[in-house]
């Protein structure tokens, strides 16, 4: 029975809603090992599949010779090409418009490619089934460099060639050359080109935004289990968007989508590898139709980082004009961008280069032009966004170290500079010269913050003194500054630009309330570690008032939650978080009419106060939620329904536009190449602040996976397309020795169209974080010549730029 | 395949007998044979630490152990520590400073930080940060994970004095 | 991920174990910690048919401090090295080479002897123990012979010990005056970028004896004779350190991988040889 004097301070801190730093239900199986990942399944009869890889980058299919595997102990079969063509299923279609194959057909075109599955009693049987297929393979020339490949005779796609050897358009218009995917443009080119021409000042630079992979700790995989006797197929797996992949799979297998079921358990991070569909996926679900019983597929390692979607790859070339003053006039940013054997990026099907065209950042830049080239290379294909809304690290990167190349150009303090360039906050929403409006911003409060809190000038005080210190020899150490002021576009999206496949990228939460006055809320999100589970229940308990401890929210499976394009590119807030709060006024609209019922009075003579509804002018009378929820079910009210449930499909009218200023302070020590990050302090705005203890951890997060991927991460080959860094032995994942401890900070702009003004954060630190510690190491070598030097900035690169900068004396 | 030898191990104080073949290795014997989930792989190459177990008091990574090896072992998963109703104080403290977002790395990282707080009650963020750099996590960044060693081993200590 | 199959034996003793390798010649290997040759065995580069683990034997992981030598049985762990007191006093540069040996969980398995035996140019120890000027114990059915360690290495995972003989223990003089092992690293579990092993002594102040020795800069140990000559009578000015530079720049022979190009490696094994030379001397 509650206390009938508890004050409304208390009630509201009762309800653990929107804005506290509420632990995370989900803590308590995952603290205790009863977690339930797709790989902690296990289903009586289950097989396991794995792959035949090929060790090549680019060869014909000879001959596949299965008769020893089929010898093998517990080797039940080995499906080739040849066995799923049949079906139609050699081939499967990708996120971007092309088409992938699900096991080579007559040739491989990157080195681990799927050739053959295995399927046998245990994964240690199929490993063994592996080892015995014997494949003969022909080489073929190797293209690891898109600008020679976009020269070459070499044909790589020669499925995408016509009978007479002509090109016929790919999905995204015409193909300059067999090895072209695409052109895409934005902007307008003639007045930015005509801008940059005339300028005052034109710097100019070429940047390579290096490959690399989203490498979450648990792999991709899965369990297809067809049950025969019902014709029903359910499909767990690490997937971040369930309900899409439940119908690409009924698209290409004919399986009618009542009559799939795809559960996405607990998954182990995603940064959005875990997006896309992979030939493992297929090759389970045939595997399983054809032997009767449930097939698991798990991947290695060495699998997820040579053959899993990678991230980034992308080579810039920017110039951008500004006047003598500094005030930039215009940019024209130009890409060519390596998709690997198949273009299977995860982007929106309008956007094949992503949202790239959000490279004009922070920036008021009147005109600005960006043309993108797709091209084909013998490597894995993809990519995907890695924790980043589509190709925004990349725009940002781009902007963020053009800025600082035009404050070389100008002789200018690049803070200084970026702030007469920064939209003002009057502005918005901004129409920015590549197409977005951005929602809402407050740059210049967040970034004098930024620099107040670290002392800014004091910091380019020692800097100068320290490049004295260096001159005269009584330091061997640099020190570096670096900025970022980012800008970016999550919560896709609008349906009418943005679609996965065609299917548009609304959101949705369905909410049924208990007559007890508990809740069940599902969504079409998939939550990898950002804890959903308690943050949806924080904005429902303050929409409806009751306590999130008495909210259960649910995701990932589709028989049960509303469809939803899933969680990736930090949408989920934007999209489902809208959703949810949209779905609880609608309880609350309903609650509204059965509490001026229970009150005897009209339905606009009361109001809602943080868990009740009372009489306007009486607040003393007052029914409960919980009161209400009973009603709900109790009472015969008339022209109201009994229960009390809502569902909500939100479709957003524009992205959100969280942004941030980050400043990092480095040593380097020129001779060993090794820097040491002194200061990490990081300012975020993503508008309303759900749970400040999730924000913080999720900025941690994001601006380690940034460390890693500046100073080291890579997926690098060699010129016979041989991966150099397949293993966690060279494919940079910091320890907690490699980390600092970062200083976190907000502002808090809210979205004016978003229903709570939230915006999402999950991976604003990771793009914002990139440029951040890249911009730092450059900053470094600032005052002995450098203006841009290529990520990653490993040891041996650092003291690479150090020599060539004549630093070794 | 080889031919399957008798091994007996005790996991969280329970003996198990079974017959396997040797190269078994004994992150799949836990989770494979024995059903005990809490261990993760993710890698093969013995870097990433998610599938650390204590075996006869050492930390140690199922995942570069034969089965074979580990005949006659005592091993402690994250089932073996805290209970339901009585948590141990990492698990309560990893909840309390937000040490695990995705969760794939928390057992091995809290099975590995019981075993660094019995090596150094009282360790310094440094220890910290060095005695647990055999596990990696993709999601926190390790700063609450470290606020969450930090707080269960001050907890730990003041019980014991308190005990004592 | 999974290892081919194989026979697993674990013999009692020290006959037994030979006997094995006899029987199976180069179709059986020996297991300590298995740190190192497990993850060899899960990618199916090591074909094992015949494993015999070593961990039943006894008299195998005895650490032994007497007035002048120290020896270390072949199944003592890193963890072991770093957690003994008497070590720490009578040899420190052990506890500081092993600390910085991959991370705590592999420190509790892998083994010195492991370490030393494989060959692999990336371990630390065996660079670390030619620089203490140890030997190297291994036995075979025709029994026991010492190889000095600055012997024992003569390519990328070929060693003076035969297929059928076991390393048992390591025996080195207590080391006198300062000491250090420096080493660079990507990060924690990665094998040397560069790493130098430095002992010094010193009367007054002039340097009495110096032994250096560098890590995986070559396909083996190096053990640089010239450098350490070009320490000893010097004051360890900037002259004498230089010249012990030039000399293991000799010596060494780095390949390139993802950690640097050749350039850069040669660059650093000077940067890292002169601060363990200097740390050294600063404990001398």
């Amino acid at each position: 029975m509650k206390d009938e004097v508890e004050s409304r301070e208390d009630r509201v801190a009762g309800l653990k809603g929107m804005g506290c730093s509420r632990k995370r239900v989900e803590d308590a199986r995952f603290t205790q090992g009863k977690g339930n990942y797709v790989d902690d399944l296990k289903l009586d009869g289950m097989l396991f599949g794995d792959f035949v890889r090929s060790p090549y980058a680019h060869a014909r299919i000879v001959n596949i010779d299965t008769e020893a595997a089929l010898r093998v102990p517990g080797v039940l079969a080995v499906l080739t090409a040849k066995d799923l063509e049949p079906l139609g299923l050699h081939w499967m279609p990708t996120l971007a418009g092309d088409k992938q194959m699900v096991l080579a057909d007559g040739k491989v075109l990157f080195q681990g490619q799927e050739v053959a599955y295995v399927v046998a009693q245990d994964r240690y049987a199929a490993a063994d089934g592996i080892e015995a297929v014997e494949v003969d393979y022909e080489g073929l020339p190797v293209l690891v460099n898109p600008f020679e490949a976009l020269k070459s005779d070499v044909v790589l796609r020669e499925d995408l060639l016509a009978e007479d050897g002509s090109i016929p358009d790919g999905a995204h218009g015409p193909r300059k050359h067999h090895n072209h995917i695409f052109t895409w443009e934005a902007g307008d080119k003639d007045p930015t080109l005509e801008v940059i021409d005339n300028a005052d000042v034109v710097a100019e630079e070429t940047m390579y935004y290096h490959r690399t992979h989203p490498c979450p700790l648990e792999t991709c995989g899965c369990v297809a289990s067809m049950d025969k006797v019902n014709g029903k197929l359910t499909l767990w797996g690490t997937f971040q968007a369930p309900h899409a992949i439940r119908t690409v799979v009924s698209l290409i297998s004919g399986i009618e989508e009542h009559n799939i079921r795809v559960i996405s358990p607990d998954i182990g991070g995603g940064f959005g590898n875990k997006v896309g569909a992979y030939p493992g996926y297929v090759c389970s679900v045939v595997a399983s139709i054809v032997t009767g019983k449930p097939v698991k597929w798990i991947e290695d390692r060495m699998d997820n980082l040579m053959t899993t979607a990678f991230a980034r790859d992308y080579h810039m070339t920017g110039r951008i004009a500004a006047t003598k003053e500094g005030k930039i006039t215009g940019v024209h940013c130009s890409v060519t961008a390596d998709h690997g054997g198949f273009d299977a990026c995860a982007d929106p099907t309008k956007f094949p280069a992503g949202f790239m065209n959000i490279c004009t950042g922070s920036y008021d830049i009147p005109t600005a032009y960006l043309e993108v080239d797709g091209v084909y290379t013998n490597k894995a294909p993809g990519g995907v966004s890695y924790r980043c809304s589509f190709r925004v690290t990349e725009a940002v990167y781009f902007i963020e170290r053009m800025i600082e190349v035009l404050a070389i150009k100008l002789n200018m303090d690049a803070a200084e500079l970026r702030r007469i360039n920064f939209i003002k906050k009057e502005q918005f929403p901004y129409q920015a010269a590549l197409g977005w409006e951005y929602d809402s911003g407050d740059y210049h409060t967040a970034w004098d913050k930024a620099l107040k809190a670290v002392d800014y000038d004091g910091l380019r005080a020692e800097q100068a003194q320290r490049v004295e210190d260096f001159k005269a020899g009584k330091t061997r150490k640099l020190m570096g500054i670096g900025l970022t002021f980012f800008t970016e576009i999550v919560g896709a999206g609008p349906v009418k630009n943005c679609d996965i496949l065609g299917l548009g990228m609304f959101d949705s939460c369905e909410i049924r309330i208990h007559p007890t006055g508990s809740a069940i809320a599902r969504l079409g999100t998939i939550s990898q570690g950002q804890g959903h589970a308690t943050t949806f229940a924080q904005i429902l308990a303050s929409e409806i008032g009751l306590p999130a401890d008495s909210i259960t929210i649910e995701e990932g499976d589709t028989d049960t939650a509303p469809y939803g394009l899933g969680t990736y590119g930090s949408r989920s807030t934007p999209v489902a978080g809208a959703a949810t709060a949209m779905a609880g006024r609608k309880i609350r609209a309903k609650a509204q009419m059965i509490a001026a019922y229970l009150l005897e009075v009209h339905d606009d003579d009361v109001e809602f106060d943080v868990d009740r509804f009372a009489v306007k002018g009486a607040p003393e009378k007052f029914k409960t939620m919980n009161e209400i929820a009973f009603a709900a079910y109790n009472q015969a009210i008339p022209g109201i329904e009994p229960g009390l449930e809502a569902v909500s499909y939100y479709d957003p009218p524009n992205m959100t536009y969280p942004f941030g200023a980050y400043v990092c302070v480095m040593d380097i020590d020129v001779d060993t190449g090794v820097p040491v990050i002194r200061r990490f302090y990081a300012l975020d705005d993503c508008g309303t602040r759900i749970n400040p203890m999730i924000i913080e951890g999720q900025v941690h997060g994001g601006l380690t996976e940034a460390l890693a991927v500046a100073l080291g991460q890579e997926i690098a080959y060699d010129d016979m397309g041989n991966v150099k860094t397949g293993t966690l032995m060279d494919f940079f994942l910091p320890t907690a020795w490699e980390v600092p401890n970062y200083e976190t900070d907000h502002t808090v702009t809210p979205s004016p169209h978003h229903p709570i003004g939230a915006k999402g954060v999950g991976e604003s630190p990771h793009v914002g974080g990139v440029p951040c510690f890249s911009n730092a190491v450059q900053d470094a070598f600032r005052p002995f010549g450098n203006t841009h030097t290529n990520m990653p900035h490993d040891h041996w690169r650092i003291w690479k730029t150090a020599n060539e900068l004549g630093l070794h004396g | 395949m080889s031919k399957k030898q008798h091994y007996k191990i005790t996991v969280n104080g329970k003996e198990e007998e079974f017959l396997a073949e040797p190269r078994e290795l004994l992150i799949h014997t836990l989770r494979e044979r024995l059903k005990i989930t809490g261990p993760h792989i993710g890698c093969e190459t013995s870097h990433c630490g998610a599938c650390t177990v204590t075996v006869n008091g050492k930390s140690v990574k199922s995942c570069t152990v034969f089965v074979a090896q580990a005949d006659g072992t005592e091993i402690t998963t994250i089932e073996g520590i805290g209970s339901p109703d009585a948590l141990h104080p990492l698990q309560e403290a990893f909840k309390e400073h937000h040490g695990l977002q995705c969760g794939f790395c928390t057992p091995g990282m809290i099975i590995r930080a019981s075993k660094l707080l019995e090596e150094i009650p009282n360790p310094s963020e440094e220890e910290i940060r060095f005695g647990m750099a055999g596990n990696i996590c993709r999601c926190t960044g390790y700063q609450n994970i470290v606020k969450s060693i930090q707080a269960a081993a001050a907890e730990m200590n003041s019980a014991k004095e308190a005990a004592e | 991920m999974i290892p081919a199959a194989f026979e697993y034996y674990r013999p009692k003793d020290m006959t037994g174990v030979l006997s094995l390798l006899g029987e199976h010649g180069d179709n059986a290997r020996v297991i300590a910690g298995g740190h190192s040759l497990i993850p060899m065995m899960k990618l199916r580069m090591a074909d094992v048919p015949h494993l015999i683990d070593l961990q039943g034997v006894g008299g195998l992981d005895d650490i032994e401090l007497s007035a002048n030598s120290i020896r270390i049985g072949a199944m003592v762990t890193q963890h072991d090295i770093i957690d003994h007191n008497g070590l720490a006093s009578a040899a420190p540069i052990l506890r500081e080479a092993a600390l910085q040996i991959a991370d705590p969980q592999v420190r509790y398995m892998g083994t010195v002897g492991g370490n030393v035996a494989n060959g692999d140019p990336g371990n630390d120890m065996p660079g670390l123990m030619q620089c203490l000027d140890a030997t190297f114990t291994v036995v075979g059915l025709d029994g026991e012979r010492d190889i000095p360690a600055r012997q024992f290495y003569e390519a990328a995972y070929m060693t003076a010990r035969e297929d059928e003989e076991v390393l048992t223990s390591i025996t080195m003089p207590i080391p006198a005056g300062g000491y250090a092992y420096e080493k660079q690293k990507r990060k924690i579990g990665d094998y040397a970028t560069a790493a130098a092993a430095v002992l010094l002594t010193k009367e007054g102040n002039t340097c009495k004896s110096a032994s250096i020795a560098m890590t995986n800069l070559s396909d083996i140990p190096v053990y640089s004779e010239e450098a350490g000559a070009a320490l000893v009578g010097s004051s360890l000015d900037d002259t004498a350190i230089k010249a012990a530079v030039t000399a293991v720049l000799g010596d060494i022979d780095p390949s390139e991988d993802n950690r640097g190009p050749v350039a850069f490696k040669k660059h650093l094994a000077g940067v890292i040889l002169r601060r363990a030379i200097e740390r050294a001397w600063s404990r001398a």
